[in-house]
């Protein structure tokens, strides 16, 4: 089992840390300065406007969503991009060759999109401390809050690799798809201010219950039940996970 | 003992391109093999699926005795590949592209470093180990690929055409490395396109042509088929026109050089006394191409015909 499973898993990690910490300017610097911006506009320069939302300053309001935000892009970005590249150099075939069990290679890459998504937490974590004091109501549901994430759009990213053919590809979901959701799934706004038809439609998004279980980690404050959106990261992480690994057993993408 | 039995391996791509009808091989453990066939015959296809990176439509293989569908990991242990194309990352380095892959075997890293700088120094790359691989040159990323798949010193070694690109030093430097670790006990397949290559290093041969293998035999064997030769002879005097050499097939091919084709019944003292009646003296001869070579084009040409 070590020999087998936790010595690959090891090397897989490592080298998906050290491949994004090598092109740091590409991968941690960009979310840090791309979300101090967020701060800036819509923190300090619309947010006095605007008041308050559900009873904090809006600063405040926004910023576990904008923390949030840069991990979902992260964890997704850093496993596509790897997956997609290995896939590309064809250096995929190092592993497809060895006698690793594919959950492994799986569990490898998504831990790598984890390290990233906390990483990249962190760091927008302490930007946001430069414009405002973070409060800190559960530090235990901030974490799996962010660790399930983080799982959950590191699979989703692999699953995106797998099925690319080419570089388009891998920009096509998360333009397309990931940014929309990310941008209506209440970063900026509470889903209360939506008519109920709306209401209704955002119960579909999955990011409306990570920016939410996170938020009440953050202020002790959600639009939606808790219990409920821990249910919903683990439906995801468990679907997400099935479909992956059934993906690379038939060898979807990555074998003739 | 068998290092790799394959049988009735059959693959047909998803573009109903059938590359593989059904080939059967069978290879000795300590065994120096070489799978010839010209390009698309299905050599890269059939080490694909050996490797677990192409899957097969039917057919068993077993790798010294593991079934490949039912004793993967183990099959794959036994297995060091070195493809036709690169296929390392290029933004790693030499070292960290070997030891990477020990892990990937579940080798330890203090182990992993060991066989890296042996390898490393005997393939001469360790001083190039810091280097990232995209820097190093044709020869240097194909032995990179070689001290790579010796990292987890596997039973049998399949090299996909190791020295294509390679130039003539670099090539006899690759092929003294591949004696000495199959002399250690290292089964080898090889595929090359350089007849001279299988010719001089392996002990049995397979041809593959259109999915089928056509010949399967002993390198021995194969060349004592061959019925006759072509020779190239240097004349010390030049002749303006070629006498009636009897019994032989001649062409003049300039005024100092004669192709003479020489049957197997043939003596070729009696083809020397014939060139010195009609004062011809010869400096030099040379066969016009490999032995290996006829053989194969003859081969292959055959097997065309019964299409």
């Amino acid at each position: 089992m070590y020999k087998n499973s936790l010595i690959p898993f090891i090397t897989i990690v490592i080298k998906e840390v050290c491949r994004f910490m090598r092109i740091w300017v590409q991968t941690i610097l960009p979310p840090a300065i791309s979300m101090a911006l967020y701060f800036v506009i819509f923190g300090s320069l619309i947010g006095p406007r605007i008041g308050t939302m559900n009873g904090f300053d809006y600063i405040d309001y926004i910023a576990p969503g904008i923390i949030m935000m840069s991990i979902i892009n992260n964890a997704y970005g850093n496993v596509v991009s790897s997956f997609f590249g290995a896939k590309f150099q064809r250096h995929i075939e190092e592993m497809l060759v060895a006698p690793i069990p594919n959950f492994v290679i799986l569990a490898g890459y998504v831990t790598g999109g984890v390290v990233r998504g906390f990483l990249v937490g962190a760091v927008v974590a302490i930007v946001a401390l430069f414009f405002t004091d973070l409060k800190l109501h559960s530090l235990s549901i901030m974490i799996v809050v962010v660790f399930m994430t983080s799982i959950v759009f590191s699979l989703a990213g692999l699953i995106n690799a797998i099925f690319a053919e080419k570089f388009d590809d891998i920009s096509i979901i998360p333009t397309f798809v990931l940014t929309p959701l990310i941008y209506l799934g209440g970063v900026f706004y509470s889903i209360n201010l939506l008519p109920a038809f709306w209401q209704t439609v955002s119960a579909f998004n999955p990011i409306l219950y990570v920016v939410n279980a996170f938020r009440y980690g953050m202020l002790g404050e959600s639009d939606i039940n808790i219990t409920h959106a821990f249910i919903m990261l683990l439906v995801f992480s468990i679907v997400l996970f099935g479909i992956s690994l059934q993906l690379l057993n038939k060898g979807v993408g990555i074998k003739s | 003992m068998s290092a790799l039995v394959i049988k009735n391996l059959k693959k047909t791509y998803r573009n109903k391109l059938t590359a593989l009808k059904g080939i059967n091989l069978h290879i000795n453990q300590g065994d120096f093999f070489a799978l010839l066939g010209p390009n698309g015959a299905g050599k890269s296809t059939a080490i694909g699926i050996i490797c677990g990176l192409v899957n097969k439509t039917s057919g068993t293989i077993e790798v010294f005795g593991h079934d490949i569908d039912t004793a993967t990991n183990v099959a794959k242990s036994c297995i060091g590949i070195v493809p036709q194309e690169i296929n390392f990352s290029q933004f790693e380095t030499c070292l960290s592209i070997v030891l990477n892959q020990g892990g990937y075997y579940g080798i330890h890293r203090k182990v992993a470093m060991q066989r890296a700088e042996k390898y490393l120094v005997k393939l001469g790359l360790w001083d190039k180990r810091h280097e990232y691989s995209r820097d190093l040159s044709g020869g240097m990323k194909r032995r990179l690929m070689i001290a790579r798949a010796l990292i987890h010193e596997p039973k049998m070694l399949i090299l996909d055409e190791p020295t294509a690109g390679v130039d003539v030093e670099l090539r006899r430097s690759t092929w003294r490395f591949l004696i000495d670790i199959n002399q250690q006990g290292t089964t080898i397949v090889l595929t090359t396109h350089y007849l001279e290559e299988a010719e001089s290093l392996c002990k049995n041969i397979a041809i593959i042509d259109k999915g089928e293998i056509v010949k399967d035999t002993s390198m021995k064997q194969l060349l004592s088929n061959l019925n006759k030769e072509t020779f190239i002879f240097d004349l010390i005097e030049p002749i303006k026109t070629l006498p009636e050499l009897t019994g032989f097939k001649a062409k003049l091919i300039d005024f100092s050089t004669i192709e003479i084709e020489i049957k197997r019944e043939n003596n070729i003292n009696a083809l020397f006394k014939i060139l010195s009646s009609h004062g011809i003296n010869v400096c030099s001869m040379r066969n016009k191409s490999n032995r290996l070579e006829e053989l194969f084009l003859n081969l292959l040409d055959n097997n065309s015909k019964t299409d």
